[in-house]
C-alpha cells in the first residue's frame, strides 16, 4: 500500500454514501504462490483452461448447493441490501453493495446457464467470463467478509456470503487463490493451528501462563493440555495462546473451570478453533479441519466439547460440526454415533464457553465481584458469525443475551450501542471472512467505519472505554484499526477478560 | 375468427411454458441438496416456527420491512394489489362464480389502481436512487413497464372503453373445455391479453422466480436445530463412507 491509509470521516447522518464507481477496483489481496496452493491441493497457478474449468466448477456448485442455485435466480434487484454492507458504507464503491457483488457472479451465471442470458445477454445483464471479469471476481469477492448482514434484509434471505464462498471455491479450483487464507489452512494441517505454533511452544506458553496467574492471584490455576479422561475438551482460537488481548480471555476460561471444579484440557492436535475452510467455501477443507476436533475428542475420551471466543469458529461448531464430524446430538448413523455415545448429552454438544460460564453463574457455582471491573464502562460488539450464523442456550436470540448477561454479572457499567448496529443487525468488525491481512488494511480500516461510528457515539454520550467481544478476529482487527479512528487499541477485549477480572477464586 | 385462433394458440402455449417451466424449476430447486445448516439466525427451532417465519415473509415481506421502508411500502402495495386483481380475474374462469369472488370485485378495481401506484413508486426508485439505478438492467425496467402496461390496459377497459366481458369469459371457459369461442375484436383487449401471455412465458426464465425461490431459500426455510439433529446431504455422506 503506497498511499497513506486513513480512516474515513464519520458520517453526519447514518445514510448510505453516494456511489463512487471503481473506488476499490484496484484493491487486490495478495495471490497465493505455488507452494501455498499445492500444499492444500489446489492448482499452483492460474491454469490455461481456466475459463472452461471455472464454468464447469460453477455448474458443479449449482448442483451441490441449493443456496447458490436459488440465490442466483431469485434476486429481483430491489436494492434493499444495497446500503447494508460495511464495505460499501466505508468505500462507496457500488460493487461493494451486496447485490452488485452477487451480480458479478450472476451476470456470468445468466450467460452460461440461462436461456435469456444465452439469447439476449445485454438485456438481462449477462456477461462472458473474460479475464477482466475473473480479476473483478478476485478483487471484490475478497472485499466481502461473509458477515451475512445483507441476508437479514433481503426479502428472500439471499446471503452474499454463500456467493462469495462459491466464488472463492471456483477461483481456488483454477489456481487463483488468496495467499492469506490458503497459507493459514496449510499451517493448520502441518502444525495444528492457524498461527503455526508448534506443540512444545504451546506447552511452554501454557506453563508460563500458570506462573503468571499464580503470581497475580496466588492460586494454582491449571492450563492442561492433552489430558486423557478430562471432562471438557476446550477448542479455542490459537490467538488466545499469545495475542493481546486474546490471552486474557484464555485466562478467564481457565479460572472459570478452576472455580467450578471442572476438569478440562486443550489438545495439541486440535489447537485451533478457527476453520478457514469455511471462508474459502471448500467443503473438503471445512470437513478435514473440523475432523481434528473429532479425533481429539475420541483420543482424549472427553465428555464435553467447549468452544472458546471465536466468531466464525462458533458458527462452524454450532451449525456445521454435527454435519461434518458428528460432534453434536441426534445422529442415527454409526459414524456419528461412535462419538455421540461417548459425549454427555445432559449438556449441549458442542457448547460455547459463554453458555458454560452463564450456566455456572446462574447456578451460583461461580461468583463474580463486579467492582473489579469498575474502571471499565463497557459496551458489547456482536460478532457477525455468532449473531447471524449460530445460537446459544437454546433460546431465540440467546447468542445476544448470554454474553450480555455475563458482562452485566461481571461489571457495573454497561451501555448498548445504537439500535441497528447490534444484535442481528450488527456490523462486521471489517476484518472477518479471510480478510484479516495487512495487504487489505485499507479496506479493513474503511470497513470498520459503521462500528467505529457507533462506538464513538457511546464514548461521547456515556464515556465508554471498553468494547467487549467474543471473536478472535474482531479482537485482532480492532486492536489494529482502533488507532486509525483515534481510540486506544486496548479499548477492545474479551468477555472472559472481564470474567477473569471479577471471578472469585480462593474461597471455594 | 383468425384472431380468436391466434389467441387461443397463444394462451395454450403460454400456459404450457408457464406450467412446465415452473414445475421444472421447482423440481430442480427441491432436488438440489442443501448440505449445511445455514438459516440466518436468530431463527426458529421448529418446523412450525419456520412455517411462521415463511408466512411472515410471504404475507408481510418482513425482511424487506427491516431493510427499506419505501421499497417495502411500494412493493407490498403492488403485490397485494396484484393478488386481489388476480383473484378478481377468477370470474373469467369459473361458472357459476363463487360468492367470495363476487364479493371482492369492487376491491379488485381499487387494487388495480394501488398496484399501478406501487409499481410507479418502485420504478421511481429504480430511476432516481443511485444505488438502485446502478444495479438495474434493461430487463428490470422492461418488467416494470410490462406489468404497468398490463394493469393500465386493464383499467382502461374498465373505466374508458368497455369490452364485452361476457364474450371474454366465454372465450376462456371455452379454452378450458377445448371448445373455441369467439374473442371480441378489440385492440386494447388484444394488447392486454398478449402482454399477459408474454408475462406467463417469461415467468420461469426471469427474476419472477423469486416467488418460488423464497420457499427454497435455505437461510429462511431451515430450522435452527443443528446441535440436536444431524443434517447430512447425500453427497456429503459419501465422503464419510469413503473414509
Ligand atoms: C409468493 C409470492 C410472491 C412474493 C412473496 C413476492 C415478493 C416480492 C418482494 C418482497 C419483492 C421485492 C420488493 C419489490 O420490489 O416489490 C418483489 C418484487 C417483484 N415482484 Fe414479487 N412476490 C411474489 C409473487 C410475484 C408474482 C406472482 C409476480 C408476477 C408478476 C411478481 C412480480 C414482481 C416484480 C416484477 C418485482 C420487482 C419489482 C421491481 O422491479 O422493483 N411477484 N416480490
Ligand atoms: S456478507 Fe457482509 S461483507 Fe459480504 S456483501 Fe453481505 S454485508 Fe457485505
Ligand atoms: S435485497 Fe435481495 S432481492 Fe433485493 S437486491 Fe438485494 S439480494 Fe436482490
Amino acid at each position: 500500500m503506497a498511499a497513506e491509509i486513513k480512516a474515513p470521516a464519520y458520517r453526519q447522518f447514518s445514510i448510505a454514501p453516494a456511489i463512487q464507481p471503481g473506488s476499490m477496483a484496484d484493491t487486490k489481496t495478495f495471490v497465493a504462490n505455488e507452494k501455498i496452493q499445492e500444499a492444500i491441493g489446489f492448482p499452483p497457478a492460474l491454469v490455461d483452461d481456466w475459463h472452461d474449468r471455472a464454468i464447469a466448477k460453477m455448474g458443479e456448485l449449482l448442483s451441490k448447493y441449493r443456496s447458490f442455485k436459488v440465490y442466483m435466480d431469485a434476486c429481483v434487484h430491489c436494492g434493499a441490501c444495497s446500503d447494508k454492507c460495511h464495505y460499501f458504507i466505508g468505500t462507496a464503491d457500488p460493487k461493494n453493495m451486496p447485490v452488485a457483488r452477487q451480480d458479478l457472479m450472476r451476470s456470468v451465471y445468466r450467460r452460461y446457464f440461462t436461456i435469456p442470458g444465452k439469447l439476449f445477454p445485454k438485456l438481462v445483464g449477462a456477461r462472458d467470463l473474460t479475464r477482466e471479469v475473473l480479476d473483478e471476481w478476485y478483487n471484490y469477492f475478497h472485499q466481502c467478509s461473509e458477515c451475512r448482514r445483507c441476508s437479514v434484509f433481503c426479502p428472500y434471505g439471499i446471503d452474499t456470503a454463500e456467493i462469495t464462498m462459491a466464488a472463492r471455491e471456483i477461483l481456488n479450483s483454477i489456481g487463483y487463490g488468496q495467499k492469506y487464507s490458503n497459507e493459514i489452512i496449510g499451517k493448520v494441517h502441518k502444525i495444528g493451528n492457524n498461527l503455526g505454533l508448534p506443540g512444545p511452544a504451546l506447552t511452554d506458553t501454557l506453563e508460563g501462563l500458570e506462573e503468571d496467574v499464580k503470581e497475580a492471584t496466588g492460586i494454582d490455576v491449571r492450563f492442561p493440555i492433552d489430558v486423557k479422561g478430562a471432562e471438557v475438551l476446550l477448542i479455542t482460537p490459537s490467538a488466545d495462546f499469545f495475542a493481546e488481548p486474546h490471552i486474557d480471555s484464555l485466562i478467564g476460561y481457565a479460572k472459570v473451570f478452576h472455580a467450578a471444579g471442572i476438569s478440562w484440557t486443550l489438545s495439541s492436535k486440535a489447537s485451533e478453533a478457527g476453520n478457514f475452510g469455511m471462508f474459502i467455501g471448500n467443503y473438503q477443507q471445512l470437513r478435514e479441519i473440523a475432523m481434528r476436533v473429532r479425533e481429539a475428542a475420541l483420543d482424549l475420551g472427553v465428555k464435553r466439547v467447549v468452544v472458546g471466543e471465536c466468531g466464525h469458529a462458533w458458527r462452524v461448531a454450532y451449525s456445521f460440526w454435527n454435519t461434518l464430524t458428528g460432534v453434536g446430538s441426534g445422529a442415527a448413523d454409526p459414524y456419528a454415533m461412535q462419538l455421540q455415545k461417548q459425549l454427555d448429552h445432559r449438556y449441549k454438544q458442542p457448547m460455547h464457553i459463554c453458555e458454560v460460564t452463564w450456566d455456572l453463574i446462574e447456578r451460583k457455582v461461580i461468583r463474580l465481584d463486579k467492582e473489579a471491573n469498575d474502571k471499565h464502562i463497557i459496551t458489547y460488539h456482536d460478532s457477525c458469525n455468532v449473531a447471524r450464523g449460530s445460537g446459544m442456550g437454546d433460546v431465540f436470540g440467546g447468542q445476544f443475551d448470554i454474553p450480555r448477561n455475563i458482562i452485566r454479572a461481571a461489571a457495573n457499567n454497561y451501555v448498548e450501542m445504537a439500535e441497528g448496529t447490534t444484535r442481528e443487525q450488527t456490523f462486521c468488525c471489517g476484518g472477518g471472512g479471510g480478510l484479516l491481512t495487512d495487504d487489505l488494511l485499507d479496506l479493513r480500516v474503511k470497513g470498520a467505519l459503521p462500528r467505529m461510528e457507533a462506538l464513538h457515539n457511546v464514548t461521547e454520550t456515556h464515556g465508554v472505554n471498553f468494547m467487549a467481544t467474543i471473536c478472535a478476529i474482531c479482537k485482532a482487527q480492532f486492536t489494529k484499526v482502533l488507532p486509525y479512528y483515534g481510540f486506544d487499541r486496548r479499548t477492545v477485549g474479551g468477555v472472559h477478560q472481564l470474567v477473569s477480572n471479577a471471578i472469585r477464586l480462593g474461597d471455594k | 375468427m383468425t384472431m380468436t385462433t391466434l389467441f387461443a394458440a397463444l394462451f395454450y402455449l403460454a400456459a404450457l411454458l408457464f406450467s412446465v417451466g415452473l414445475i421444472y424449476r421447482i423440481r430442480d430447486y427441491a432436488r438440489t441438496p442443501a448440505p449445511l445448516v445455514i438459516p440466518t439466525t436468530p431463527a426458529p427451532r421448529t418446523v412450525g416456527g419456520v412455517a411462521m417465519r415463511m408466512a411472515r415473509e410471504v404475507f408481510f415481506f418482513e425482511s424487506l420491512f427491516k431493510g427499506n421502508l419505501w421499497t417495502w411500502a411500494f412493493g407490498w402495495l403492488f403485490h397485494v394489489g396484484l393478488a386481489l386483481v388476480l383473484l378478481r380475474h377468477l370470474r373469467y374462469f369459473i361458472d357459476p362464480v363463487w360468492d367470495w369472488v363476487i364479493f371482492i370485485q369492487p376491491f379488485g378495481i381499487y387494487a388495480g389502481l394501488v398496484m399501478v401506484a406501487g409499481l410507479a413508486g418502485l420504478w421511481a426508485r429504480r430511476i432516481f436512487v443511485d444505488r438502485v439505478r446502478f444495479i438495474s438492467t434493461p430487463s428490470d425496467h422492461l418488467m416494470l413497464a410490462l406489468i404497468i402496461a398490463i394493469a393500465l390496459s386493464g383499467l382502461f377497459m374498465k373505466f374508458v372503453s368497455h369490452t364485452d366481458v361476457i364474450a371474454v369469459k366465454n372465450f376462456f371457459i371455452g379454452l378450458l373445455h377445448f371448445n373455441l369461442q369467439a374473442l371480441p375484436s378489440d385492440g386494447i383487449l388484444y394488447a392486454h391479453l398478449s402482454m399477459i401471455a408474454t408475462l406467463m412465458i417469461i415467468f420461469p426464465f426471469s427474476k419472477l422466480l423469486h416467488a418460488p425461490g423464497l420457499f427454497f431459500s435455505p437461510s429462511r426455510n431451515q430450522a435452527d436445530n443443528s446441535r440436536d439433529k444431524r443434517h447430512l446431504s447425500a453427497w456429503a455422506a459419501k465422503l464419510e463412507s469413503g473414509k
